[in-house]
């Protein structure tokens, strides 16, 4: 029962979505609007868990590790600092509140601190993808290295040249590779929904 | 003189109240003819869809004002109707460029709350509609005739039934395989490279005394890529049970937190360690994108992991993960279907499952006939995709025709 239920609760939503699926009438459309809603309750119930979880596992290595304890501070503090700034509803809606500044002054230089990272990590990342060990990685090397040239600026008419067999590795032999990605991945996702229904498929739910 | 320059004067200024600039009166524009309202197929009851033969002054033509007369609710009385008007009392909903003669409305589709937008169109009532033409230099036609347009709501969408056929296809094909495979028939399936690396990953942490990291991604448990990582979650997590490893799994996703450690819980229980697992080293970080790749980059830096597992669906911090991965000398198994990011994990990673790999991972570590076959059912799906692909490019090349790009094509 501890299994069968949640299976066939699964089987019952995925039946009523993949009709929906194909009933475009404002009736299914509603019906498809409330379980995006319901979706969202979930998430919105189990936020007090990931809270729980969150300071549970930061307040643990505070007092087991010394070294993780200035981390584990910073973490507590900016828990209970945003909360405080967010109690009341205009404080974290107004541009000028104590809870968007920490918003827009910190969170979001720190988010894109380290987004800017990823400059560094590609050219680190192709570095090592770039050796031509094998035929393929060569063929990898040299298409970069034309495709890249592209942005640098040439005399004509190479330029036009480069630019057209640029164009044409982006949209045939790149795009036929994407293509073929992507329609494996449907397929996949189309067997895999079918496994769900069926109950074939069982890990997510901790297997058999 | 004075009485009669008075006249003149009047006389201008009523030639300007009731001439062609309100479009009432005769205009030299031809307006545009046969105007045809008629409800949008495929949707879900709120859209109209307008054509009209362009005006007889076509080149003169700046653009076409399409006009209607406002929804009233039914608590505010009866539907307007368009004898009953004014020309005041319609509304112009739009304008389109003078070379074309279709215009769609379809307020209330796909906005939350239209009724209380005077443009909403209702469903199952009658909506009135007329259009004019409007020329560079200001002159407007006349208005068409009003014309009724009822929209109504689908029940089937036309343009997915060559979905709904292949998902049956596709499910007819994968109970005929599940059957064979229960029989006892060899299905081969092809070696993948990053799931017969597994074992050997998690033996490597093993041996080195160092946990084992897996990152489910920064999706939802909504998503068919997340599922799939709980697949292989619940295989790793079965081995490191064997071998004793300790296994982190930070998540983004409450809900993913839950689910995740029902699946380890299982599988522990499934290895016989109940008493290995851990439920702390299960752990929620942030639903945020950046806030949690630096907190997991963090935990590689520190706890210095052996194999890093990231299996699910990643964004931009794909490759700031493996990255920091690849920094600490981890052996790293990468697996997502965004096309986008796949470049980054092939790059980073040691083995990368591309996409479908990473569904197929639970037939391939399992080896039950139960998922085998839908497995063979895919291949052949795919298989005919790719035949019809071919034979299309040589009808469309050699014979010059359409017949499968029609078969396939929604109607």
């Amino acid at each position: 029962m501890k299994k069968q239920l949640p299976m066939f609760l699964v089987f019952l939503c995925g039946m009523i979505m993949i009709v929906q699926f194909v009933v475009p009438h404002e009736y299914s459309q509603t019906l498809f609007q409330h379980s995006q809603d319901f979706v969202i309750v979930i998430g919105v119930l189990a936020l007090p868990i990931g809270i729980y979880s969150l300071m549970k596992s930061t307040v643990t290595k505070a007092r087991r590790e010394p070294k993780e304890r200035l981390y584990s501070l910073i973490t507590i503090i900016g828990f209970a600092v945003m909360i405080i700034a967010g109690l009341k509803r205009d404080w974290f809606t107004s541009s000028t509140s104590l809870s968007s500044n920490l918003f827009n002054y910190i969170l979001v230089p720190a988010q894109a601190t380290l987004f800017s990272m990823l400059a560094f990590y590609i050219a680190s990342a192709a570095y090592r993808a770039f050796r031509a060990r094998t035929a393929l990685a060569a063929v990898l090397l040299i298409t970069a290295f034309v495709v890249m040239l592209r942005l640098i600026p040439m005399p004509e008419p190479l330029s036009t040249w480069n630019a057209e067999f640029v164009r044409w590795i982006l949209e045939v032999p790149n795009m036929a590779a994407k293509r073929a990605i992507l329609i494996g991945v449907g397929l996949g996702a189309v067997t895999y929904s079918i496994k769900l229904l069926l109950g074939i498929e069982r890990a997510y739910m901790g297997g058999d | 003189m004075r009485l009669s320059g008075l006249f003149w004067i009047l006389l201008v200024l009523c030639a300007g109240f009731t001439g062609p600039a309100r479009g009432q009166g005769a205009s030299d524009l031809a307006p545009p003819t046969d105007l045809v309202a008629a409800d949008i197929p495929n949707d879900k009851g709120h859209g109209v869809q307008l054509t009209w033969e362009p005006s007889a002054d076509a080149s003169r033509v700046q653009f076409y004002e399409i006009y209607r007369l406002p929804y009233r609710p039914p608590d505010e009385g009866p539907p307007l109707r368009p004898e009953e008007t004014v020309d005041d009392d319609w509304m112009r909903v739009g304008a389109v460029a003078g070379g074309v003669t279709a215009y769609a409305q379809t307020e209330g589709n796909t906005t939350i709350g239209a009724e209380n937008n005077p443009l909403y169109v209702p469903r199952d009532a009658p909506t009135y509609y007329r259009v004019r033409a409007r020329a560079a230099d200001g002159t407007l036609s006349a208005f068409t005739p009003a014309v009724t347009g009822i929209a109504k709501g689908n029940w089937f969408h036309t343009q997915r039934v060559n979905v709904l056929v292949i998902a049956f296809v596709l499910g007819a094909l994968m109970l005929y395989f599940i059957q064979k495979a229960k029989r006892g028939e060899k299905i081969y399936i092809r070696p993948i490279p990053g799931l017969s690396r597994i074992d050997e990953a998690i033996g490597r942490a093993t041996e080195m005394g160092r946990p084992i990291l897996f990152v489910l991604g920064t999706g939802t448990a909504a998503e068919i890529a997340t599922l799939a990582g709980y697949t292989i979650l619940a295989r790793v997590a079965e081995k490191t049970a064997e071998y004793q490893t300790p296994l982190l799994v930070p998540v983004n996703d409450p809900v993913m937190m839950v689910m995740a450690k029902a699946t380890v819980k299982e599988a522990y229980l499934k290895a016989g360690r109940p008493d290995v697992y851990n439920p702390d080293n299960i752990f929620y970080i942030s639903a945020m994108q950046f806030p949690y790749v630096a907190a997991v980059n963090g935990l590689m830096l520190r706890e210095k992991t052996a194999t890093n597992f990231y299996m699910g669906v990643f964004h931009a911090e794909s490759l700031l993960l493996a990255e920091a991965g690849s920094i600490t000398g981890s052996i790293q198994i990468s697996g997502t279907d965004r096309v986008a990011q796949i470049p980054f994990f092939v790059a980073a990673t040691d083995y990368t499952l591309i996409g479908e790999e990473l569904y197929a991972a639970s037939a391939y570590l399992a080896q039950d006939p139960k998922l085998v076959g839908p497995l063979k059912a895919q291949d052949m799906v795919k298989a005919a995709i790719l035949m019809l692909a071919v034979l299309g490019v040589l009808e469309m090349t050699v014979f010059k025709t359409e017949w499968i790009r029609s078969l396939i094509t929604p109607h």
